[in-house]
């Protein structure tokens, strides 16, 4: 890069602390980066990693008390950033320097129009105001690719898809064509298809423009393929910095060794598989036919509308086996597993678990059920109680289902599960948020297993860990269902993520499954073109697309 | 939308009638009329009269008909006090509440908004601190003690304001004061609590990222997500004045309907008590759908 000797953006030394109750915590340590224009700078991490906190600082968003930035400067274009008074700091922010962030509908004020909120910008730093600013903010939203802008200039952020909503940030951070745009997770919260058309904006406009990207990722395809230079944290501080493709292909330091080890998305052949070595033919779970409508609208003085949710869908579980439900947001995978659990009715079809209709079950079968079926959310630490000790969140199926485990064996058991998850025994006297995200899943595993299931619901149990752990979770799984000869049904947006640990998957999209099949044949010649474009839909690495 | 007007229509129709149901009879509970309004000694053939004219000798649920009657006529029946129609007493003493009820309540939400968001903005602050700890004082002193010490220094003791009754402006002073207290405290603290997770929303950091001006920041995005609260609390107690405020109205002796109604009830005159009734009623179902409108009007996610 010809101008890489002269950065916009110097940042040297900077050192945050987060007060709390008992001695500061050093968020970010000791941390140097630069930028130039035109280049694209990479800050990956994992969940608290200190990578967000990092930019936070270079905007001045870090609330202060608690935050507190002790030391390091942040040098752009000849000014320093730290220390500068509000007036002239408004005068950057939002100008010449630019933010968007993970989650664009909290990001976004629920309250105005997209419209106004871009308009906004341009009248806040005297660039237009008017009709001047709502043609500007037109042309804006029709140049990051909203359909019929001149309307949805004046819908709310609640009116738009996810990916749009992230198009809305992105062209209110551009408006006023800043020196530096910073993206902070930019792709995290949408699907893989519209990552990807999020990522091709992000470089259109860079290429454009000439802005420098700062980028902050925890993912390291989307890493690969947006960075000329990376920089890789852990613990507040930079562990490894250098060109993309080196770093990538020759890293350095241990924890990036261990990150791009961890990658589920690597090459097939050299994985170890964790597919299931024994699995019995005997079928455990059937379902036929199975369909979920909701009613949209219905009433006097409109038709009635419905939504098919999940439409007609059948397939069968066989003991020891991983059934892998793969779709993206909307496509009905969780409508699946709450009806299989009971938690909601179906509209139509029916599921036989163990020779029994399930949604035909009186309350005392459907009992006897739950204890065979369990199932792993999302978010741990949203499903478990936040005010109960690990001992209770483990023990309480016993309380509920008395027969499982007298009383007196309780505390064993459960020192024994803790310890079947990789935890420690004197982990259970401990509340949930005392744990990392990871540790939290094993605990909600380690509560699944309390009942001695047969059969465990995954519905995104790894999505929100970070990747280093993802793997660690799926391991476990993987080593318990061979154990304990479990069945699982793992439901996933990210189809990569099961291509070493389900045995058949299946696509579902919009309601209905476009395509099942074996893994291994699946992933080596998907037929259906769904199937196809979620696979491509992986980022590659920008240094394969420039040679190519 | 016209079917949710509609519907909430007809459900208050419902309400107010199975109100003014539970008055009727609750107020025949209270005595017979003709021995406030007849001298002591008069006769037994007197005291037959009078039920007679007023058809207080029928069976109760004969009367209770009657009454539902004479409601569909829109007749409302006859003060016994004054002699004439108890719809036109109701009505005369109730713009005097209004006034007041929406003087005290635009007044303390205005002033409300502005304290607790200005608190909010600096937590922990000496500001915050004062704006606490008078909102919690206004919010706990129960005003009709707050009414008769105002009396007492400022009328009595100072002679700069009226008693009581109105006229002049001075006359106002005291009753929207006292009426104002209750109000401005609770809604500073709702207004301050609000603001505050409003200010720690993401959304507020997307307006700090765009270089926006602080009181933009503050009163353009974070208050106009605070406001449903604010509302829902302002609206409730503005419905609680709306009803009359029979204490400081009585104290301030200013003519208006809880004064009408604690007297009517004293007195034993029934149509007017009924009638006070059905006009607050009514304005309280009238505020509570226009309350609900105006959430729609604030929050665009909220469509009936």
């Amino acid at each position: 890069m010809s101008n890489a000797t002269n950065p916009i953006l110097k940042v040297d030394g900077l050192t945050v602390d987060f007060l709390s109750d008992d001695e500061p915590v050093r968020a970010v340590d000791d941390i140097s980066f630069h930028v130039s224009r035109g280049e694209t700078l990479v800050i990956l991490g994992e969940s608290g990693s200190g990578k967000s906190v990092s930019t936070s600082a270079v905007m001045d968003l870090i609330d202060c008390p608690p935050g507190d930035i002790v030391a390091g400067s942040c040098l752009f274009d000849g000014v320093e950033l730290s220390g500068l008074g509000a007036e002239a700091r408004r005068s950057i922010n939002g100008r010449r320097i630019a933010m968007i962030f993970q989650d664009p509908l909290a990001y976004l004020n629920p309250v105005y129009t997209v419209g106004r909120q871009i308009e906004e910008v341009y009248e806040s730093h005297g660039a237009g105001s008017g009709k001047d600013a709502r043609a500007k903010t037109i042309e804006l939203l029709r140049r990051v690719g909203i359909p019929e802008p001149e309307n949805r200039v004046d819908f709310y952020p609640h009116q738009f898809s996810g990916g749009q909503r992230q198009r809305v940030m992105i062209a209110m951070a551009i408006a006023l064509k800043p020196d530096i745009l910073i993206a902070d997770e930019p792709t995290t919260a949408l699907d893989v298809s519209v990552q990807a058309q999020i990522l091709d904006l992000l470089r259109d406009l860079q290429r454009e423009t000439g802005m420098a990207l700062i980028m902050i990722t925890h993912d390291l395809e989307v890493a690969a393929s947006m960075a000329d230079r990376i920089i890789v944290m852990n613990g507040g501080k930079v562990v490894e910095t250098g060109i993309a493709k080196e770093v990538f292909s020759n890293p350095q330091h241990a924890y990036t060794r261990r990150l791009i080890s961890a990658l589920p998305h690597g090459n097939a052949a050299e994985a170890p598989n964790k597919r299931s070595t024994a699995i019995a033919g005997e079928t455990l779970l059937k379902v036929e036919h199975l369909t979920k409508h909701y009613v949209l609208a219905s009433g006097a003085f409109s038709s009635k509308r419905t939504f098919k949710a999940v439409d007609d869908i059948s397939f069968e579980v066989r003991r020891g086996e991983t059934l892998g439900i793969v779709g993206e947001s909307g496509s009905g995978k969780s409508s699946v597993a709450r009806m299989l659990l009971g938690l909601n009715a179906p509209s139509s079809g029916k599921a036989v678990f163990a020779g029994e209709n399930i949604f035909e079950m009186n309350e005392k079968r459907l009992m006897a059920f739950r204890r065979k079926v369990q199932m792993v959310f999302q978010d741990p630490y949203g499903s478990m109680n936040p005010r109960m000790r690990v001992y209770s969140i483990i023990s309480e199926p016993w309380v509920i289902h008395g027969d499982i485990l007298p009383k007196n064996r309780w505390k064993a058991r459960v020192a024994e599960l803790l310890e079947l998850v990789g935890l420690l025994p004197e982990h259970a006297d401990r509340y949930p948020h005392q744990f990392s995200g990871g540790q939290r899943q094993r605990i909600a595993i380690a509560r699944a297993l309390a009942s001695e299931p047969e059969l465990i619901v995954c519905d995104e149990a790894v999505s929100a860990l970070d990747v280093s752990i993802q793997a660690q979770v799926i391991d476990l799984l993987a080593g318990l269902r061979t154990r304990l000869s479990l069945s699982y049904i793992f439901i996933t947006h990210d189809l990569p993520i099961v291509r070493h640990f389900a045995d058949r998957i299946m696509v579902m999209k919009d309601g209905k499954i476009v395509e099942e099949g074996q893994t291994s044949a699946l992933f080596g010649a998907p037929r259906h073109e769904y199937t196809q474009s979620l696979l491509q839909a992986v980022p590659r690495p920008k240094w394969l697309t420039q040679a190519q | 939308m016209i079917t949710y007007l509609g519907r909430r229509a007809f459900h208050s129709i419902l309400s107010v009638i199975g109100l003014l149901t539970l008055v009727f009879f609750l107020t025949r509970l209270t005595g017979d009329p003709s021995a406030l309004y007849l001298p002591l000694d008069s006769t037994a053939e007197a005291r037959a009269a009078f039920a007679r004219l007023n058809g207080l000798d029928q069976p109760i649920y004969w009367q209770f008909l009657d009454y539902l009657r004479d409601l569909l006529q829109l007749d409302f029946g006859e003060s016994l006090r004054q002699n004439r129609s108890a719809m036109q007493v109701a009505l005369e003493a109730f713009p005097e509440t209004l006034k007041l009820a929406a003087v005290a309540i635009t007044l303390s939400t205005a002033l409300a908004i502005l304290v607790g968001s200005l608190a909010a903005a600096r937590p922990g602050s000496m500001f915050d601190r004062v704006a606490s700890f008078v909102s919690l004082a206004g919010a706990s002193a129960p005003d009709f003690w707050v009414a008769i010490v105002g009396i007492l220094v400022f009328a009595v003791g100072l002679g700069l304001l009226p008693t009581s009754g109105t006229g002049t402006w001075a006359h106002w002073i005291m009753p929207v004061f006292v009426l104002m207290l209750r109000p401005f405290g609770l809604l500073v603290q709702v207004v301050r609590g609000t603001m505050l997770s409003a200010l720690a929303s993401p959304y507020i950091k997307t307006a700090r990222a765009k270089g926006l001006p602080l009181q933009k920041i503050i009163f353009g995005h974070a208050l106009r997500n605070s406001l449903l609260p604010v509302v829902t609390v302002a609206g409730d107690l503005a419905t609680s004045l709306v009803n009359g405020a029979v204490v400081v109205e009585s104290i301030f002796g200013w003519p208006g309907i809880g004064k009408l109604m604690i007297d009517s009830i004293i007195q034993r005159d029934f149509a007017v008590v009924q009638s006070t009734i059905l006009v607050t009623a009514t304005a309280i179902f009238i505020l509570n759908i226009a309350i609900d409108l105006l959430y729609a009007v604030l929050d665009p996610r909220i469509r009936y």
